[in-house]
C-alpha cells in the first residue's frame, strides 16, 4: 500500500516536472492577485501591512483552488483512475498520495513564495517564520478539502465554478486561523495557539478527507 | 427482530401514501401553533423595555434559524442513510430538504437584517452567528448546485450525499472558528443581545413558534417528498395509477 502510494506521488511529480510551465501557473496567479491589491487599494505600506494576512491567505486559497480543478481530470480521461480503482490498493491511500503530490507541487511552492509577496505588502522580516509555518500547515488542509470538491465535481458541467462554491465555505476555519496566525506574526506576538489549531485541522483533514475523496471517486466512476 | 416496518420505507409507493396520510397531522398543529404564537407574540406579549415593539421579529427570526440548522441535520442524516443502505427514498428526502433549508436560512438572515437596521443602525455586521448562517446558506446552495450539475440521478444522489456528510462534519468547526474569529476582533458588544431572563408571556409564544415551525417544516417536507417521489418514479406503474 505504501509502495503504491509512493509510486503515485512519484508519478505525479515526474509528470509535473516534464511540464514545468504548468506547475508555475498557480505561483504566477498567486503573485498577480496579491499585487493587484496595492494597485486597487493603496501603495502605502503601513495600510497594506494591515490587510496583508487576508490578502496573502485569500490569494493562496484561490491559487490552490484553481489548480485543484485538474487534480483528477487527466487521470479520469486517460483511464489511470480506473486502473487505480481496479488495482486492489485502498483508494483512500491513493487519493491521499495524489493530494500529497498536489501539495508538494502547489501548497509548498505557494508557502515558499508568500514571504516574497509579504515583503511587497510591507510585512516585516520577523514575521516570515510565522507566515511560512502557518501557510505550510494551512495549505495541507486546503489541498485535502479541495480534493474532496475536485472528486465530487469530476466530469461535471461547469465544474470549476461549482468547485469553488462547494469548497470555499468549507475552508472558512483554515482561513480564519491562518489569517489570525499571520496577523499575530506581523504584530510580533506569540502565534503558537493559532498554529496548534491549524495543525489540528490539518490532522483532521488528513484523517477524514481521503475517505471522502475515495467515496466520491467511486461514485463518479460508476 | 422484525425489520419489515423498516424495509417498507424503501418502497416509494408506501412512503408516498404514508406521507399523504401524515401531512395533515403535521400541517394542522403547525398552522394552529403558529397562529396562536403570532397572537401571543404580536398582541399579548408586552413591548421590550429597550427595543420596544422591534423585538417581536424574534418570533420569526429565531425559529427560522433553529429550523435551518435542523433541516441540514435531517438532510445529512437521510443522505447518510441513503448512501449506506442504498435507499432511494432517503435520497429523495435529502433532495427535498435542500430547498426548504435554503429558504429558512435566507428567512433567518433577512429577518435578522430587518431587525438589525433599527437596533444596530446597520443592515449587516460581521457577527459570528450571521457569518455561520451565511456559510450554511452557501452549503445549501452548493448542495443544490452539485445535484443539478449531475444528470444521472443515482450519481447525483450519492455525490451530494457525500457532500452533505462532509458539510455536517465541517459545520461545528465553522461555527467555532467564526466564534473565535469574532472574539479576537472585539466586535462592539452592544450588538450582542445578552440573555436576560425572558418573562413568560414573551417566552411562551417563542417556544410555541419553535414547535410550530418544526411541525411546519415536517409538513412541507412531506409534501415536497411526495412530489419528488412522483418525479423520480414517473416511469413506474404505481405513479400512473396515482396520477390517473
Amino acid at each position: 500500500m505504501i509502495g503504491a502510494a509512493l509510486a503515485v506521488v512519484g508519478r505525479d511529480l515526474r509528470l509535473a516536472l516534464r511540464r514545468p510551465g504548468q506547475a508555475l501557473q498557480p505561483l504566477a496567479f498567486f503573485a498577480v492577485v496579491t499585487l493587484l491589491f496595492p494597485l486597487g487599494y493603496t501603495p502605502e505600506l503601513d495600510k497594506l501591512r494591515q490587510i496583508a494576512p487576508g490578502v496573502l491567505w485569500v490569494a493562496a486559497l484561490l491559487a490552490g483552488l484553481l489548480s485543484l480543478e485538474s487534480l483528477f481530470r487527466e487521470d479520469a480521461q486517460d483511464g489511470t483512475l480506473e486502473q487505480m480503482l481496479l488495482s486492489g490498493q485502498p483508494l483512500a491511500a491513493l487519493a491521499l498520495a495524489k493530494t500529497a503530490a498536489h501539495w508538494l507541487l502547489t501548497g509548498l511552492p505557494l508557502t515558499l513564495m508568500a514571504p516574497v509577496l509579504g515583503i511587497a505588502l510591507g510585512v516585516p522580516g520577523s514575521a516570515m517564520p510565522g507566515i511560512l509555518s502557518s501557510l505550510a500547515l494551512g495549505t495541507v488542509t486546503l489541498s485535502l478539502v479541495g480534493a474532496v470538491g475536485a472528486a465530487l465535481t469530476l466530469g461535471v458541467r461547469r465544474g470549476g465554478v461549482l468547485l469553488g462554491l462547494l469548497t470555499l465555505p468549507l475552508t472558512v476555519p483554515t482561513l480564519v486561523f491562518g489569517a489570525r496566525a499571520t496577523e499575530l506574526a506581523i504584530a510580533g506576538e506569540g502565534l503558537s495557539g493559532a498554529l496548534y489549531l491549524l495543525a489540528a485541522l490539518a490532522v483532521l483533514a488528513v484523517t477524514l478527507a481521503p475517505l471522502a475523496v475515495a467515496a466520491a471517486l467511486r461514485i463518479g466512476s460508476e | 427482530m422484525d425489520w419489515t416496518w423498516f424495509h417498507k420505507f424503501g418502497s416509494p409507493p408506501h412512503v408516498y401514501r404514508l406521507a399523504g396520510t401524515l401531512t395533515p397531522w403535521f400541517a394542522w398543529p403547525a398552522g394552529l401553533l403558529i397562529a396562536a404564537a403570532l397572537y401571543g407574540g404580536l398582541v399579548l406579549a408586552p413591548p421590550d423595555y429597550q427595543q420596544g415593539d422591534g423585538f417581536r421579529i424574534i418570533y420569526v427570526h429565531a425559529p427560522s434559524a433553529w429550523v435551518s440548522t435542523m433541516v441540514y441535520a435531517v438532510m445529512a442524516t437521510s443522505a447518510a442513510i441513503g448512501l449506506i443502505w442504498r435507499m432511494k427514498v432517503a435520497h429523495a428526502v435529502a433532495a427535498s430538504c435542500a430547498g426548504i433549508g435554503a429558504s429558512f436560512t435566507a428567512a433567518s438572515l433577512v429577518t435578522g437584517m430587518l431587525w438589525g437596521e433599527p437596533m444596530w443602525g446597520t443592515w449587516w455586521v460581521w457577527d459570528p452567528r450571521l457569518v455561520a448562517q451565511l456559510v450554511l446558506l452557501f452549503l445549501f446552495v452548493g448542495y443544490v448546485g452539485l445535484r443539478s450539475a449531475i444528470d444521472d440521478l443515482g450519481r447525483a444522489d450519492r455525490a451530494s450525499a457525500v457532500l452533505a456528510i462532509v458539510g455536517v462534519v465541517n459545520l461545528p468547526i465553522i461555527r467555532y472558528s467564526v466564534e473565535w474569529w469574532n472574539s479576537i476582533h472585539q466586535a462592539p458588544s452592544v450588538m450582542k443581545m445578552d440573555r436576560p431572563s425572558m418573562p413568560i408571556d414573551m417566552l411562551a409564544p417563542l417556544l410555541m413558534m419553535l414547535l410550530g415551525f418544526t411541525l411546519f417544516f415536517a409538513a412541507v417536507l412531506l409534501v415536497r417528498l411526495r412530489a419528488e417521489l412522483l418525479r423520480r418514479e414517473r416511469a413506474a406503474a404505481w405513479v400512473k395509477e396515482v396520477v390517473s
